[in-house]
């Protein structure tokens, strides 16, 4: 069972399925490590927007890895509204009730999919979405090669706009220490929101590199959420390189533990590293805050 | 001391509800609101009293179901037993979960998403494993005798219903009353000064998530009776963990009849969404949403509190500011 011809593609395909996890994970860290909330409707802002490439698909015929670059900056602003005119407002700053806001806008957004939708569960056919390319004893399909390669993009321009646009200061202002970046000027309302917003987007892009070959129903996104969490656990909570590490670990555990414990059971190995993560070091592997 | 008087007078208004009405659809939403009722009551002695949010308290209600009804199916275990039993159990996973989160200090968020990922571990795993059905579920036989804790009509559900209901409001205002409840609110204020006063916040935050699982394993127990199945997603699926935070969240969390309250007004928003827009999937759930979200935002101490601002209202400009930004 553990020879090669079965090992190097496990990882491999791992290493892929991490790279989006990685990409999920990366929208929830940044968004904790500044607002300090879990934001619940993380999962829920998936679905909707793998519901967007697929119409985007399906009714204007753009190829998902094209509606990336029209979705990212819509959920962007998506994102951007939706905290600054109702999680900000209605949380009052307590974070219990920033649980509350975003778990009641997962159920709404999670619902209205259903609503509008039903539960059918839908699929994309792309002409290339079963070409493969050998990478020694493994195949690996040409989509999830595209997911690697977009996922180390956008963590790499997402490092570039934290570290040294003007927006990406201010953010690491407020993350550091809110009052004194008020005090300078920054308005916290909007930088929380462009945060928020940024979290968005790179959860669109997920939803466009997925949408090639997974599928979506009203709750798709559900499967990923758990996932993310542990990532962002396990790579401490803020840091934009734990998830990426993190990410890729994770893919590589679920790999794994589905070849071992068959594909329902697999999910458990998450699960259960999230919660020995949590139980053991709630700072995560990489996490500096405690 | 607060007074008991307010319990024995609602319950006594909805005991009488049955020789009113014999309509089974009346019945029917009365009873499984009830159920909500005591699901979230149980939430609401850890989270409006002791203010840890789980967001998994389908952990206990399902183990509590799947105790019962495999109790029942496998071993030919007594129903009323079977309650026992799936109480027992319930708390059981409570005390577990709370030795473990709490030992190692888990707070806040934290321990909202460790709640949640017990209550999926349980899911998967019972949604696999034999002993459960896997994923046909489990059918408890039809047996109408009342030895057996099933009935020909709707009534003794309800009263039964209701008793736990009453007992879970009594249980809650005696915590109130006692001073292990002075400790759980002093934690769910400011826990570090709690810590500091020599409260021992382990054991009472302890004995909150053990007393809080017991409640909602009970009406797991009877959610198992009542409706004689039981699988993964209905025992450990998010939906009743969702219930069980939405209901006393409504009514005002941290106060008695919070939970009781809370349940009617979602319920009754729920069953007027499915009247207007006829069965359509999904809706009812987006009005709930929408409430949690409205409450939380405008009313943060439920409708309760709105109720309390505005009978103060002829007398302040404005009513007291909502405890907010702490």
């Amino acid at each position: 069972m553990l020879s090669p011809v079965i090992l190097v593609p496990a990882v491999l395909n791992g290493l892929m399925a991490g790279a989006v996890y990685a990409l999920v994970a990366l929208g929830l860290t940044l968004i904790y490590g500044v607002l300090h909330i879990i934001n619940f409707a993380h999962g829920a802002l998936l679905t909707a927007a793998m519901f967007a490439a697929f119409f985007a698909f399906t009714l204007l015929g753009l190829d998902p890895y094209l509606a990336a670059f029209l979705l990212a900056p819509l959920f962007f602003a998506c994102g951007y509204a939706l905290q600054r005119f109702i999680i900000g407002p209605a949380a009052h700053g307590e974070d219990r009730n920033f649980l509350l806001v975003t778990l009641g806008l997962a159920v709404v957004i999670e619902n209205t999919l259903l609503y509008f939708f039903r539960a059918d569960t839908r699929t994309i056919n792309l002409p290339y979405a079963f070409d493969v390319v050998a990478i020694g004893p493994a195949f690996i399909a040409v989509p999830r090669i595209i997911a690697f390669g977009a996922v180390i993009a956008v963590a790499t321009a997402l490092w570039i706009v934290m570290r040294w646009t003007d927006t990406g200061k201010a953010i690491r202002a407020v993350a550091k220490e809110k009052l004194g970046a008020e005090l300078c000027g920054i308005s916290v309302a909007h930088i929380y929101a462009m945060t928020f917003g940024l979290g968005t987007a790179c959860v669109a892009v997920a939803a466009c590199l997925l949408i090639p070959t997974y599928y979506v129903n009203p709750t798709a996104g559900e499967a990923f959420v758990l996932i993310a969490f542990t990532i962002v656990v396990l790579g401490g909570m803020g840091s934009i390189a734990g998830a990426m590490i993190g990410g890729l670990c994770v893919g590589v555990v679920e790999s794994f533990s589905s070849i071992f414990l068959g594909e329902s059971l697999g999910q458990i190995g998450i699960f259960i590293m999230f919660i020995a993560v949590l139980l053991a070091r709630p700072s995560g592997l990489f996490g500096a805050r405690s | 001391m607060k007074p008991y008087w307010p319990i024995a007078v609602v319950v006594a208004l909805l005991a009488v509800v049955p020789f009113v009405t014999g309509s089974n659809v009346v019945l029917n939403f009365l009873i499984t609101t009830l159920l909500i009722a005591l699901v979230g009551q149980g939430w609401n002695l850890l989270g409006g009293y002791g203010g840890q949010y789980s967001f998994g308290h389908a952990a206990f209600f399902g183990t509590a179901a799947y105790t019962t009804a495999i109790l029942q199916v496998q071993y030919g275990v007594n129903a009323w037993f079977g309650l026992f039993a799936g109480i027992c159990t319930g708390s059981l996973v409570g005390a577990v979960i709370g030795v473990l989160c709490f030992r190692s200090g888990l707070r806040g968020s934290y321990f909202s998403l460790i709640t949640l990922a017990f209550a999926e571990v349980l899911r998967i795993i019972s949604s696999v494993t034999p002993i459960t059905g896997a994923g046909v579920g489990t059918l408890i036989k039809l047996d109408l005798r009342a030895e057996a804790f099933q009935f020909q009509s709707r009534a003794p559900f309800y009263w039964i219903a209701l008793a736990l209901v009453a007992l879970s409001l009594v249980i809650v205002r005696m915590i109130e009353n006692s001073r292990f409840g002075a400790y759980l609110v002093a934690i769910r204020e400011n826990e570090d000064a709690a810590s500091a006063l020599g409260i021992n916040t382990f054991s009472v935050k302890l004995a909150a998530i053990t007393i809080s699982a017991a409640i909602t394993a009970a009406a797991g127990c009877f959610y198992a009776q009542y409706f004689l199945f039981i699988d993964a997603a209905i025992a450990y699926g998010p939906w009743i963990s969702i219930d069980a935070l939405l209901a006393p969240i409504v009514g005002g969390a941290g106060t008695l009849f919070a939970s009781l309250f809370g349940a009617f007004v979602i319920k009754a928003l729920g069953e007027a969404t499915k009247l207007l827009t006829g069965d359509a999937p999904g809706l009812d759930r987006v009005i709930y949403g929408l409430v949690l979200i409205a409450i939380v935002g405008l009313a943060p101490r439920g409708i309760a509190g709105l109720l309390t601002a505005l009978s103060r209202l002829p007398f302040r400009a404005i009513a007291r500011p909502e405890r907010g930004n702490a």
